[in-house]
Order: C-alpha cells, then structure tokens, then sequence
C-alpha cells in the first residue's frame, strides 16, 4: 500500500508506480467495477489549507475527513451547499469519508435540488495524472473561466483521470431555520407531482423527496425549505396552500439548532438508510422528474425511494439483477451502487455510453493516464 | 496580437471550399463575397479584425454536420459564432477560416415547467429564453448584460455569467443538456432534461471551451420560478476597504443576496454625469439587491442596514417603491455606456478574493498614474469577479498598446493575490499570451490534451485560449497532416 504524505510523494508514487493503482481515500465507497491493483491511499494528505468565512471560499487536502471540513464551516455557521451523502451504511463500509472522495463521486444529497451537485460548488482542484504530473485548474475564487473547465471534469472522474490532492469550493451560510411539509399516503404519480408543484413555486424548496414505504411503513412525501426563521415559516404556510389539492400537510419545523427533527428525516433520505443492511443490490438512476414514477414501476423494485423531485431514483432489486435490461430504453442514466463484486464484474456499472462519448472517454484516459494504471477499468 | 499565418493551401483552394458548402446549404446560407463577410470580420473586440474566407449560416444540426464534414476533410479551420459580442475576441475569424454562424438556430424546441427546463436552438438571444418563458412566472437566471443580442451559443462557449450569478451560479451550473457536432460532423447528445449528465462531466468540460471542442447547436437549460420581489438598496461609503468590508460581514451574516455591485468614484463620477441616477459623490458604492416576499425582503434589507450602518456609511437608500429601485440600478446598467461616451474602453474582468479587493483597488490607482491612464472600476464584488474599464484614445497613437500593458499589470496582480485572468468573459485573443501567467507549462499541457482528443486536427476556432508558443508544436502538426 501507498501511503504519500504529501503533494510530492503523491506524485512520485505514481510516476514510480509499476502496475495498476487502486485509489482511496477513506475507502467508504467502493463505487465502481472492481479494481486490481496496489492501494494507494490519499488519506495522508490531510487538512484545511485556506478558509475565508468571508468570501465563502474553503481549500482542504483532499485526504481531509469530511467531517473536518463541515465541522470547521459550522463553526463559521456556513455549509457545503450540495450535502454530501455519507455511503458508509448503504453499503456497509467503515473509514472516515474524505473530501477528496466526494468529489471524485461527485456525492450530493438532497439540496442538489436547489443548490447544485457537489461539482456545482467545486472552484478549484489540484491532481497528479497518470504520468505523475502535478496540474492545477481553476483556484480559490467563485467566478474563473481562464482555461478549460477540468475542475467539473475531475468531479464525478472517480480518479480514472487523475488522483485530486487538493479542492477548493464554494461555500454557503447556513439557514438558521429549516421546515418540511409532510403528506401522506401519496401514490408516486401524485407524490411527483405534488414535488413538481412544490418545485415550481417561488417558495425555494430545498429538498423534495417521496418514499414509498417510510418510517412507519405509509408512502410519505417530504418538502424541505430553509433560510431566516419568520421566511420558512411564511414560505411553510404558503407551500401549504399550494400543495392542498394533494391532501392535507403537516409542518415539522426546527427553529434553530436545537431540534434536529427535520434533519433526521433528511439525513435518512440523503444515505438512503431505508435500504442499509437490506438483502439486494442498490441502483440510482438519474431521470427526468416526470418520467420517475413509471420508470420505477417496470423495475420489479423491493425497494424504492424518489428524491429530487423524482429526478434520483433509489432502487432495491435482487442480488444479481440486470436492471437496464428490466427497464429497456430510458432517457437518464443507472448506477449501480451496490452489488457483489461478482456482478459489479458481470454488469456495467455506470450506464453503457453512445460509441462517440465512449470514444471521448478512452480518449481522455489515454492522454491523462497512458499507461492505464489509474483505477483502471473502474469506469468502462 | 499575433496571429499566425494563413494557411496558404486552404486560401488556394478558396472556390472549392465554397463551391463544396453550396452543395449542401441553400444558397443564403453561404456569405463569400468579399464586402459581406466584413460583417463577420471581428466580434466586440474591435480593436482586432480579420474577414474570414467565407461565412456559412446553417438552420439545422444537420446542416451543421455536413458543414463540418466538409471543412474536416479539406482541412479548413473553423471558428463557430453565436451573436458576436465576445469581449475577447472569442469569435475573430482567421483569413483561411469558415465562420460558423448559428444566429438561425433560434427556434424553442420544448419547454416543461413541471420539470423545469426549457430546450433551445443555441442562435437565440439569452433575453428571449427568458421571453418564452416569463409569461409563465419562469426565467433563466444567467443574466450577462450584453443579454439582449448575446446568443445562449456564446454564453455556453464562454460559460458566461452576470449581476445575479452570486446566488444562482453561472451558465455551466444552469446547462442540462446539448447537442454538439463534432469537428468531424459526428453528432452527440449530451445530458438532458435529467440532472446530472453520466459519465463524465461532458457538459463541465463543453461549458467554457470557448468554441474549440464541437459546435453546440441545441441546449436544454434550467429555468426557475421567479421571486416574488427584489429590492435593491444602495449603499455609500468614504473608503474602499470599509466596503469591502461590509461586503465580507453581509455574506458572514449568512444574507446571500442576488447581487452585490461596486462602483468606485471614478465610476459613479462618469456615470453621474450620463445617467443622472442621483448616486452619492462617494468613494465606494455598493448596490445590494435581495429577493423574497415583501416580509422576507424586509427582514434581510433589515440585516443588511444594520451591517451597513456599524461602518458609517456617507449614504443608505433603500428603494420605497419600483421607481427608485429602478433609479438605484439605473447608474450601474449604464456605467459601460457612460463610459463609451467619455472614451474608448477596455473592460477586463479578471476576479481576486473578496479580501484582496482593497489591495487590488490601491494598486491599479497607483499603476493607473504610472501608465497614465484614467481607470474606473465596476464590479460583481460578491464574487470578486473585477470590470476595472482603462480609458484611452484609440485615435492616439500608441495609447491602445499602454492600454493593453496596463491591463495586462492589471490581470497579473489578479492572479498574484489568488485570483485569475477572467471571471466570465473568456480567454480568446485578448488574454491567451497571459496564460502563462496563471498557468505552469504542465497546467496547459493537460487542457491541451482535452484538446486533441476533441479535435485532433486543432481546426476548431484556432489560436485561441493558449498561448501560441504553447500549442506551436500541435498546430504545426496538424498542419503538417
Ligand atoms: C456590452 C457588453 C456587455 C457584456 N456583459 C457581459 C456580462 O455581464 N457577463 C458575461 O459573461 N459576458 C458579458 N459580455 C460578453 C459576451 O456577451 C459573452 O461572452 C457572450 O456569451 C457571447 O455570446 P455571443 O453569442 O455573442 O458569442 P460570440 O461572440 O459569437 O462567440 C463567443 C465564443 O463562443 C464561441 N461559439 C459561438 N457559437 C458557438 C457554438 N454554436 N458552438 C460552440 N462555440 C460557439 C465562439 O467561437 C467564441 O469563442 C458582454 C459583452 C458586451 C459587448
């Protein structure tokens, strides 16, 4: 295992590196075709190198916890704006979660709806590509377009392109008040609706998320508005009028940072906990809002959870599935998050690409990685 | 500015090349005549201009693909462009260049309020997306103040911003989908109206390219549902650190309003005088705008008052009713026009971190008396995202070359306090030879690869974005091939 410490011994790692390189940082989400290869893991690398409350701006190393990075923002009372899922019980791993893990997954949460993915709020990276180059692009600042936008490329690249050792962000206040409507017993058709109707209104909805079978086992959908404490409250009433023709809602409010009711529910949603510890494997299909319900009917799902307005679909199905031929042709795209590394093997992990994109993809890897040594085959 | 030579073996076979584009286009669709393709000859970058070989002005993707299939296989360089207003010079034609007009791809092709996204030909005007959806309580939030003749092509190529990109992000954070061509004519189909595209983040990368990865000819684009309200109010203070400070305690607050603008005296002095918006003679002015209910705008400008008030501001007005929050925008909307008519102008638009904001403003005072140039400064400060305007006389021999000098001291301190070259409006001609400045060779290396994947041939929009001596060794091979 390699165990660089910093910027430097990152690079020389790789330039070193004889064979393929398994990438982690806290190694928490093993998201991915399986990968062989010697673990190099950035989690040495680890620390806050500017934040500026100020200017909303925070570069860490990209092994730093996750934990750090939003303790040392709440601190400041302000926030990652995307709200990163925490993966360790959807899929059962342990490990400190980094930063530099959650962009290179691209992990948002439900403020996505609102506040953009987490490649939304990245301004800047630092990586060491195949050959052991150290590149930089974007920076410290919210408003850059010098250059190619590589920072969004490396988002979401699961380090096939490059291994992040530093990333700068974008930051926000932190709401000081937060409600959700509750309704119950919605069927998805109308629960997507309702979302869509909530979504549309001027009332600044910062989350919309339906589940099927919640807490207590009735479908429950879940509108979420944050900011200054008298505007949730007026917005509350308001969404409350709009959402009437879907039946009667109930408001749980939290008023400052005492009651953490409203956060449960959200965090529960936000790590799919509904499907942690269940028998099956995990699929999260990217859609359009509207087409959400009927594309969840044809997957014979065990479980399913809506968030996004519809727009991220949860699936549970049985070990084993092939789950795109279930479905046919869609418009969006499936992950499949969790399965055994035998049908991580078997099926295609991330959806199959058109043959020009796929040329662009093995293209980019070429000139970024040529040797192929960078978590290969992890994403096609 | 240097431009590299023409190619002499695609000048020479001029006719063909237009003969072969008449083929497949109807026959207004090709600009060959010498006197018309002037009209293609430079974008708002005037101080550069160049008449391409002949303009081409498709209505369809598919016109735009057997246009590229074309010019691929003659080996024709190829510089796309939407409505010309880059500031960059994002759109200048080169002499053995095709212009690749889209401003007839303007149709809407679809729009959802239920998922929230309108589909659109790339030629339309950024203001009109907004037109076709505004009746409906929709608009879409990149809002450049060239909006009005700006194409969503260009604001796509140049991932442009504008006055209220602090709260709803730029066009990269507003794009769902495109349909690009590739410099071979290939087709793709990008995102959609889902959120996150997969795989990698092709839109990421297209947003911003400046032209030099495919054509985009269709976009699927996020709208929102408009605010109740805005309200802007304006604040006046003797000294630019105080308001770069209370700009710094209002975001700290956890207020995030739709904009915060800046203006200096020189600028408030030469807007006053155009515009008479009845702005303070002061050092620094803020216009901060906030949105919501009338309540929930109540409670921020609230906030915001007592913020603005621990730093003694010489002057806060809140705007009462629409008429005087349109008097308070007034000055600032007109602060470029006001401008042109003192001067001939070059607007940079280079970004710092809020906190330098004071040490960069001292500093271009200083260097605007060593290169002896008047400089007013106008600016997104929620962002740091700068528009420091450098006045001069074009007529003046000499005076546009100590203009460029000064901008360019200008856009190396930007980038020596942790800032970059340009917040929005793009590298183009205008800053490419600066990019060594905020870049090491091995930083442009990795965005050139992205490059030769995209267009291996470099035909699209050329000797734009790097630094010639940088891509010499790729163009020369190219060329070669
Ligand atoms: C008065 C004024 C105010 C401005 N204010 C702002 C502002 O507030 N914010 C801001 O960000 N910008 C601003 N700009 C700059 C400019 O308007 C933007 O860069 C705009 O997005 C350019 O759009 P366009 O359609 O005119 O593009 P063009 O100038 O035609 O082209 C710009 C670039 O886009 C490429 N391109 C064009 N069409 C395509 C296509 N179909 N596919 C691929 N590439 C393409 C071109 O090759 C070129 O590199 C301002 C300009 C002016 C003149």
């Amino acid at each position: 295992m390699l165990t660089p410490e910093s910027e430097e011994e990152l690079a020389e790692a790789i330039a070193g590196a004889r064979g393929p390189l398994r990438v982690v940082g806290g190694g928490t989400r093993p998201i991915g075709k399986p990968v062989q290869g010697e673990v190099l893991s950035v989690a040495g690398l680890s620390g806050i190198t500017l934040y500026e409350p100020g200017a909303l701006t925070i570069v860490a190393k990209a092994g730093t916890p996750l934990a750090e990075v939003e303790a040392a923002l709440a601190a400041e009372g302000q926030m990652l704006p995307f709200e990163p899922m925490d993966h360790r019980k959807l899929l059962g791993t342990t490990g400190e979660p980094t930063i530099g893990g959650v962009v290179a997954a691209n992990v948002s949460g439900p403020r996505r709806v609102q506040a953009g993915a987490c490649r939304d709020s990245l301004i800047g990276v630092r990586f060491v590509d195949g050959g052991g180059h150290v590149v930089k692009n974007g920076g410290r600042v919210m408003k850059n377009v010098t250059g190619y936008d590589l920072v969004k490329l490396m988002s979401g690249a699961m380090g096939t392109l490059g291994v992040l050792s530093e990333v700068s962000f974008k930051v926000l206040p932190r709401p000081a008040a937060a409600a959700a409507l509750l309704i119950e017993g919605l069927s998805p058709d109308r629960a997507v609706a309702a979302m869509a109707a909530a979504l549309r209104s001027p009332f600044e909805v910062s989350g919309a998320a339906h589940v099927p079978e919640g807490m207590a086992g009735d479908p429950v959908t879940m509108i979420r508005i944050e900011g200054f404490e008298s505007s949730v409250a007026y917005r509350a009433a308001r969404l409350q009028e709009v959402l009437e023709p879907f039946g009667q809602s109930t408001v749980e409010r939290r008023a400052s940072e005492g009651g953490e009711g409203v956060t449960d529910g959200w965090r529960w949603v936000r790590d799919v906990e509904g499907f942690a510890g269940k028998p099956g494997d995990v699929w999260r299909l990217s859609v359009k809002p509207g087409d959400a319900p009927e594309i969840a009917s044809r997957a014979g799902a065990e479980g399913v959870l809506f968030d996004w307005g519809g727009g991220l679909v949860w699936l549970l199905v049985a070990e084993g599935t092939d789950l795109r031929a279930r479905l046919g042709d869609f418009r969006g795209h499936a992950t499949l998050v969790r399965a055994s590394e035998e049908t991580r093997a078997r099926l295609d992990v991330f959806q199959p690409e058109p043959a020009p994109l796929k040329a662009l993809a093995e293209g980019l890897r070429a000139q970024f990685d040529p040797r192929g040594i960078l978590n290969p085959g992890l994403m096609g | 500015m240097e431009m590299p030579a023409p190619n002499q073996g695609v000048l020479s076979k001029r006719s063909r090349i237009i003969a072969r584009l008449e083929e497949v286009l109807p026959k207004d669709a090709v600009i060959s005549d010498v006197m018309e393709t002037r009209a293609y000859e430079c974008d708002a970058l005037t101080a550069y201009k160049c008449p391409p070989l002949c303009a081409v002005l498709p209505s369809s993707t598919e016109e735009v693909s057997a246009i590229l299939k074309i010019c691929h296989a003659e080996g024709v360089p190829v510089v796309p462009r939407g409505s010309g207003t880059s500031l960059a010079g994002g759109a200048l034609p080169t002499a053995d260049s095709v212009i690749l007009g889209v401003a007839r791809l303007n149709e809407v092709l679809e729009t959802d309020y239920d998922n929230r996204f309108i589909r659109v030909q790339t030629g339309r005007t950024n203001l009109s997306v907004t037109g076709a959806v505004e009746a409906d309580g929709f608009f879409y939030a990149p809002d450049p103040s060239s909006q009005l003749a700006c194409a969503i092509a260009g604001n796509i190529a140049m991932n442009s911003g504008g006055a209220h990109c602090l709260k709803y992000g730029v066009t990269t954070n507003n794009l769902l989908g495109v349909t690009m061509v590739q410099m071979d004519g290939t087709v793709v189909e990008i995102g959609g109206a889902h959120m996150d595209a997969g795989g990698y983040d092709w839109l990421g990368l297209i947003c911003g390219s400046e032209g030099q990865l495919g054509v985009v000819t269709e976009a699927t684009l996020r709208i929102l549902p408009k605010p109740e309200g805005a309200r802007p109010v304006l604040i006046g203070y003797d000294s630019n650190e105080v308001a770069g400070e209370c700009v710094s305690d209002i975001i700290k607050a956890g207020v995030l309003p739709v904009a915060i603008e800046f203006m200096d005296r020189p600028c408030i002095r030469a807007t006053e005088a155009f515009a008479k918006a009845g702005y303070p003679d002061c050092e620094a002015l803020l216009i901060v705008e906030v949105e919501g209910s009338p309540a929930e705008i109540d409670e921020q400008l609230g906030l915001i008052r007592q913020i603005a008030q621990k730093h003694n501001p010489v002057e806060f007005r809140e705007a009462e009713d629409a008429d005087q929050a349109a008097r308070i925008w007034l000055g600032r909307k007109s602060a470029f026009g006001a401008m042109g008519q003192i001067n001939d102008y070059m607007c940079l638009d280079g970004t710092i971190p809020v906190s330098s904001l004071p040490h960069v403003l001292k500093r271009i005072g200083e260097m605007s008396k060593e290169f002896g140039l008047d400089v007013a400064n106008v600016f997104h400060a929620g962002d740091g995202n700068m528009h420091p305007l450098i006045l001069f006389d074009a007529n003046k021999p000499g005076d546009l070359e100590t203009c460029e000098a000064f901008g360019a001291e200008i856009l190396k301190l930007c980038v020596e306090v942790g800032g970059c070259l340009t917040g929005e409006h793009g590298v183009g001609i205008e800053k490419r030879d600066l990019m060594h400045v905020q870049f090491a060779a091995v930083d442009l290396e990795a965005q050139m690869r992205v490059k030769d994947v995209f267009d291996p041939a470099w035909l699209l929009n050329p000797a734009k974005v790097f630094p010639l001596d940088a891509s010499e060794a790729r163009r020369a091979r190219a060329e070669a091939a």
